[in-house]
């Protein structure tokens, strides 16, 4: 393009994006850094992208033997391994999306300071990192249920979507959140960090909703109310709606498995409650990010 | 004070009226730091202004030098012009596209290998994939490192490196180049070759903005120079003259 062409382009103020819609504008840009962050996580390593089925796959083991063997989760619930892993998998995509997010603008402070972009493209290139390293934990997750005999429902597969958008919508929003504030408190990724080490607990993933309800006066008291608008909960328990409810050792156990109540209005509120925090953290996000050079 | 070497008839590229940027200079940050300064009532912070109140209005095809002594506000006001950094007061407008060349390979990659690294740092710079496909051998050839393109950056030679990262920035095309002490780059046939296409640029009717310490080249290089003292602008003329003034000739 010549210079003259321009000539009747208004004057713009330099530095002011469109937030999270300059991400789309910017998606080969996204490519990019997503493959280099693959790159370099890899970089050296002869076993390349197989560690992130073998990392999922020993912390599901050491969770099999202590929760379903020595506690004796086996017996409570059925088919207690494609539970647990349907709960585990959605923690992992989670905590990886939200902890790397938390840290991807102080992470990426060389560019920051010296040119403009829109500087959401970190947020989200490390969830997108995050779900390719969900896909193969899927596909090791499926083989379990297929192995299982697994017969699901057109809706439970558009659940797990659901259960997969929410926490999605949910990482990058909290992640824009922690991730600007980071850059004038470097003590919130030990905040973040601390929050991800509960988060596994605060969810039915390691035990069974009912724990919950007889442990707080029943599955209509206001705690398992407040317990179940966990966006985390919403997709903890629509995953395994999804992929551990149609599975045949919870069709033939000898007492009706029972699902928490009001399941799919929990997986709605959740979404609504995902996008309301991804307004925030956008907001947020915003507000700081005219500091971010001169914090960095 | 405005005295501008081009004719009022071309368009703005950008405009900078009444631009104050003040920076916080935080002595401490931690709990114990904090407290200490609060029992000894000292403040826990200082207001520092980088720039006063800065008019200018740049003319497109103008190639325009920012000269001054360390710590004058010139690269300060690159970053505003780039959009890195915001103004506390005042207003910015540029038109058309930017590229600043703040530091070359600010975007580069040691771990990817020079293609990988053309690629990712030319969608930095706001190059589109068929751009860059288009311009990629154009940017090897101006390298010269056509035999290492596919090894690791890591394993370049730091002049190797800069000339890579050098050829991306110049094949990126924006109307507006901001352009901060990256021409001193590589031997001396390279230096040569990096300012003929900066020529190259200038004579298509791009808008420069240079900062540079080297005062024979950008005397060379703008026609218009603007010197800036602690924060304000003190001279408007051409860089010939601002470049001897600063010397103490004028």
């Amino acid at each position: 393009m010549a210079a003259s062409d321009v000539t009747a382009a208004p004057l713009v103020a330099p530095g002011h994006g469109s937030g999270l819609l300059d991400v789309v504008r910017y998606r080969y840009l996204l490519k990019l850094l997503v493959r280099k962050e693959m790159r370099v996580r890899y970089r050296g390593s002869v076993m390349g992208l197989l560690w992130s089925y073998v990392k999922p796959g020993v912390q599901f083991a050491v969770f099999y033997f202590a929760m379903g063997e020595f506690l004796k989760l086996n017996e409570s619930v059925p088919n207690f391994a494609v539970y647990l892993f349907s709960g585990i998998v959605v923690i992992n995509f989670y905590t990886e999306a939200f902890g790397n997010a938390t840290r991807s603008v102080v992470g990426n402070a060389p560019l920051i300071k010296k040119i403009f972009l829109p500087r959401e493209l970190f947020s989200v290139s490390s969830a997108w990192v995050a779900a390719i390293h969900f896909l193969p934990q899927l596909v090791v997750l499926l083989i379990a249920c297929f192995a299982t005999g697994w017969r699901p429902g057109p809706i439970q597969i558009l659940a797990a979507f659901l259960g997969f958008a929410i926490v999605g919508i949910l990482a990058v929003g909290l992640g824009l959140l922690f991730g600007a504030i980071n850059v004038l408190y470097r003590d919130f990724e030990n905040i973040v960090d601390l929050l991800l080490m509960i988060v596994t607990w605060t969810s039915p993933v390691l035990y069974d909703w009912r724990k919950v309800a007889d442990a707080v006066g029943g599955p209509n008291s206001w705690f398992m109310t407040l317990y179940q608008l966990n966006p985390v909960t919403a997709a903890v328990e629509l995953f395994h709606w999804a992929f551990w409810y149609p599975t045949g050792a919870v069709r033939d156990a000898s007492i009706p498995v029972e699902l928490p109540p009001h399941l799919l209005w929990s997986g709605l509120w959740g979404l609504l409650i995902a996008l309301v925090l991804l307004a925030a953290g956008q907001a947020v996000f915003r507000r700081i990010e005219g500091r971010f050079a001169q914090e960095l | 004070m405005t005295v501008t070497t081009t004719p009022q008839t071309t368009a703005t590229a950008i405009e900078v009226k009444g631009l104050v940027k003040d920076f916080t200079l935080r002595h401490n940050r931690s709990l114990k730091e904090l407290a200490m300064a609060k029992i000894r009532k000292r403040p826990i912070s200082d207001n520092f202004r980088a720039l006063h109140g800065i008019d200018l209005t740049v003319h497109q095809g103008e190639s325009l030098a920012l000269l001054g002594f360390n710590g004058s506000g010139k690269s300060t006001l690159l970053k505003l012009i780039s959009g890195v950094m915001r103004p506390d007061e005042g207003t910015i407008g540029v038109r058309g596209r930017i590229a600043g060349l703040i530091e070359v390979g600010a975007g580069f990659h040691p771990d990817l290998t020079g293609r990988e690294n053309v690629f990712l740092n030319g969608a930095i710079l706001g190059m589109d994939e068929a751009t860059i496909t288009a311009r990629f051998d154009d940017i090897v050839a101006f390298s010269e490192i056509e035999r290492f393109i596919d090894t690791e950056v890591k394993f370049y030679s730091s002049g190797m490196f800069l000339r890579l990262a050098f050829a991306v920035a110049v094949h990126t095309d924006p109307e507006v180049f901001l352009i901060d002490e990256i021409l001193s780059v590589g031997d001396e046939p390279f230096q040569k070759k990096c300012l003929a296409r900066i020529e190259e640029l200038r004579a298509e009717g791009r808008t420069l903005v240079i900062v540079s310490h080297d005062l024979d080249m950008v005397a060379n290089l703008c026609t218009r120079g603007i010197l800036l003292e602690q924060g304000r602008i003190v001279a408007d003329d051409t860089a010939t003259n601002v470049v001897a003034r600063m010397r103490g000739e004028a």
